[in-house]
């Protein structure tokens, strides 16, 4: 019963997309604000959603339907356990368990594969070109991943779990604190900005050329649970980035005061990079990651071995 | 023969505000292949004027296109005047000279902001067309509209500028100055917009002889022409300014050619200004009875290259003949060089890059209150509210500030009445 409570409730489903809808507005009336517009209100991501739920969700008869229909549910369902792994061991709720950070980092990558099946599912041509674009940065940027996820896993002394990590980081001072911590950053984030498709990474839905792409077919409620987890990914990269490398979250007194700045520092960083670069295409961004990307958290890692 | 898939740019696609259906033949990413249909929005502008009389025409040319408006009345005033034997007096030229250098400071600005959102840069579309807006409140000043401006007729223009808002123009252009070179600075040093536009859909010299592209399209791949040089009309010959020219031919070329190009306009504005305090105030036109017989020819230079219309006149009160050609006509024949061989990315922005001229502005519009969902403007209660703006901004012209912030919170005001995003 508790698992169902942490997955639907808190801190799942109910939290993270408040939470995550939250975000989204302040990204967007950031983004706004930059290019001397008003900006949406408070609670427009929430309006967005509920009118969606409320439209018609039309299934093109080329779709491979079932597949079609479910890929939104899996990107949800992905997005949500994330959250509630991460979480577990920030609120307190468990210590999470030894291999946490493996999880976490697949569970990552859920959505954005559900989107690729979604599109190939839907029988657009625009789709499936969004799809195959979306596949071809996945490679880039996992593999940087996951050499970041390595250089930190050497740092912390060969722990696996979120729970270590984070204490780690709170009697030792964040890994950011260190130079190889601080070169690990740039990758990391930028892997976010990647896995959030956001410019310079949004080749995969680029309105301008091939028309929203992988979200092209969606509608309705399957493009809702779309938005939705985007919402929640919102929430969990930077909550990620924070807790393997910006010293986690701390709950007492001030403290959750400093939690939420950093939480919004991040978002902050991830909007003024969208805001101030053009889309990169294909090759350019595989050759960022597997080039300059994975260069720097290679040197990340032999620094980490060095102990700097 | 590998199998093609075929990528339909159109007949609505967010990369084309206007219905024009490209179709990309691709082999995977690249593009090996283009095809284009249009004729989504063809209105008979050419037959519609054989109905009209010769003062008449110059309001149906004028909405052939809502972004260079000016350019096809300039381009029939030219050929009328051309029928008629009239010269225009002075100030007139620099008045028309003025609107002209006006629009294409507008629409290269527009083109500007609209690259950017085509390779996913927002803040400069939003920031373009916001410093866009001063170019907008200026023609409002001169000719009553912000687009649309009925300024020409045969032998002259309809309106006057008058002294006391030479200066009110000068302050709004210089103010324009240095956003315009920020602006500039922002694209031209950035290295991921290098990355995006250098080298890509690349135009060369003889491409653009073979396809007889005109304007900045053709000025970016070496090409030198421009007709406001090559067949001098209005006050081009009277003031210095010089043709900007590249010789790369990429779209990075394409935006540096433009984004010179509005410097240009500026000075050119500038020394018309200067030159038209020598004239005699109120000499702007000379009355034109009668139309002959005969035909003639006139040109412009649009912002998107040159503009021909061709007048047939048999001594009655219409045009027998019509015949119009715009620049993006000739200009979108060069995507057969520029896209193929491109990858998709790459080749929407070439079809952007010679900027096809959208020519549907025409809008209907309502204003309706967030909270009571009352209707508080249709289209004439906008009509009106627009004539009050004009009324409010031609009245500022001694007090600038003034006034300006007045009409700025009362726009404000409407804004937040309308729908939220």
């Amino acid at each position: 019963m508790a698992q169902v409570f942490y997955f639907f409730i808190f801190p799942g489903l109910l939290f993270a997309s408040v939470a995550g809808g939250f975000l989204s507005w302040f990204d967007r009336k950031l983004t706004a604000r930059l290019q001397f517009r008003v900006g949406p209100p408070m609670l427009q991501p929430f309006y967005d959603f509920v009118k969606l739920l409320a439209k018609e969700t039309i299934v093109s008869s080329e779709a491979a339907k079932s597949l079609f229909l479910m890929a939104p549910v899996f990107a949800v369902t992905g997005a949500c356990l994330s959250c509630v792994l991460i979480f577990i061991p920030v609120f307190g709720i468990g210590n999470g368990f030894q291999g946490d950070l493996i999880v976490i980092f697949y569970l990552m990558m859920v959505p954005t594969i559900s989107y690729i099946i979604g599109a190939l599912a839907s029988g657009n041509p625009l789709s499936n070109l969004g799809a195959s674009r979306e596949i071809k940065l996945l490679i880039g940027y996992e593999f940087s991943m996951l050499l970041v996820l390595a250089a930190i896993i050497l740092k912390a002394g060969n722990t696996v779990s979120i729970h270590d990590i984070i204490l780690l980081q709170q009697q030792e001072g964040a890994f950011i604190g260190s130079l190889s911590g601080v070169l690990l950053f740039i990758p990391l984030m930028m892997c976010v900005q990647a896995k959030l498709a956001f410019v310079p990474f949004d080749l995969a839905d680029a309105e301008t050329e091939i028309a929203g792409g992988i979200f092209l077919e969606f509608s309705g409620l399957t493009l809702a649970l779309a938005k939705l987890a985007k919402y929640i990914m919102m929430l969990v990269l930077p909550s990620f980035v924070i807790v393997v490398l910006l010293g986690g979250f701390r709950l007492d007194g001030i403290h959750i005061l400093w939690s939420l700045l950093k939480l919004i520092g991040l978002v902050l960083l991830i909007t003024l990079v969208r805001n101030t670069n053009p889309r990169l295409t294909v090759g350019q961004s595989l050759r960022f990651f597997f080039i300059w990307m994975n260069l720097i958290a290679v040197v990340a890692i032999l620094l980490a071995y060095a102990g700097l | 023969m590998p199998e093609k898939t075929i990528i339909p740019v159109g007949p609505y696609h967010p990369l084309q505000e206007e219905p024009e259906l490209f179709k990309l033949y691709c082999d995977g990413e690249i593009v090996t292949d283009i095809e284009w249909e249009t004729g989504y929005n063809h209105r008979g502008i050419e037959k519609i004027n054989e109905s009209k009389t010769f003062e008449q025409v110059f309001f149906v040319v004028e909405r052939i296109c809502g972004i260079c408006s000016t350019s096809h009345p300039f381009a029939y005033a030219n050929a009328m005047e051309e029928i008629a034997h009239v010269t225009v007096p002075d100030r007139a030229k620099y008045i028309r000279s003025i609107v002209g250098e006006l629009e294409r400071i507008h629409s290269h600005l527009l083109w500007v902001g609209l690259a950017g959102h085509f390779i996913g840069y927002n803040t400069v579309f939003m920031w373009a067309w916001k410093y866009r807006e001063p170019v907008l409140d200026l023609f409002e000043i001169i000719t009553g509209n912000r687009n649309s401006y009925a300024m020409f007729k045969i032998g002259g223009v309809r309106r006057d500028i008058e002294e006391k808002d030479f200066s009110t123009i000068l302050t709004i252009l210089d103010g324009l100055k240095p956003k315009a070179e920020m602006l500039m600075n922002a694209v031209i040093d950035d290295p991921v917009i290098h990355m995006r536009t250098k080298g890509k859909g690349i135009l060369t010299r003889q491409d653009i002889i073979d396809f007889c592209a005109v304007g900045p399209t053709a000025r970016a791949s070496g090409v030198d022409i421009d007709i406001r040089r090559d067949d001098p009309y209005a006050a081009y010959p009277l003031v210095n300014w010089k043709v900007i020219v590249a010789a790369e031919g990429d779209i990075f070329a394409k935006a540096v050619v433009r984004f010179l190009e509005i410097f240009e306009s500026i000075s050119i504005i500038e020394q018309c200004i200067e030159k038209m305090r020598k004239e005699k105030p109120g000499d702007i036109e000379v009355k034109v009875k009668n139309i002959p017989e005969g035909d003639g020819s006139g040109r412009a230079e649009a912002p998107r290259g040159e503009v021909f219309h061709y007048v047939k006149s048999d001594g009655s009160n219409a045009p027998v003949r019509h015949k119009i050609r715009a620049p993006s006509y000739v200009n979108v024949a060069t995507f057969k060089k520029s896209c193929v061989g491109q990858t998709i990315t790459d080749a929407t922005l070439a079809l952007a890059a010679v900027d096809p001229c959208y020519c549907c502005t025409e809008r209907m519009a309502s204003v309706y209150d967030a909270r009571t969902r009352n209707k508080i403007l249709d289209g004439t209660g906008l009509i009106r509210m627009s004539q009050e703006q004009t009324r409010l901004i031609q009245g500022r012209k001694s007090k600038v500030e003034g006034q300006r912030s007045k009409v700025e919170g009362r726009r404000s005001k409407v804004e937040g009445r309308r729908s939220k995003e």
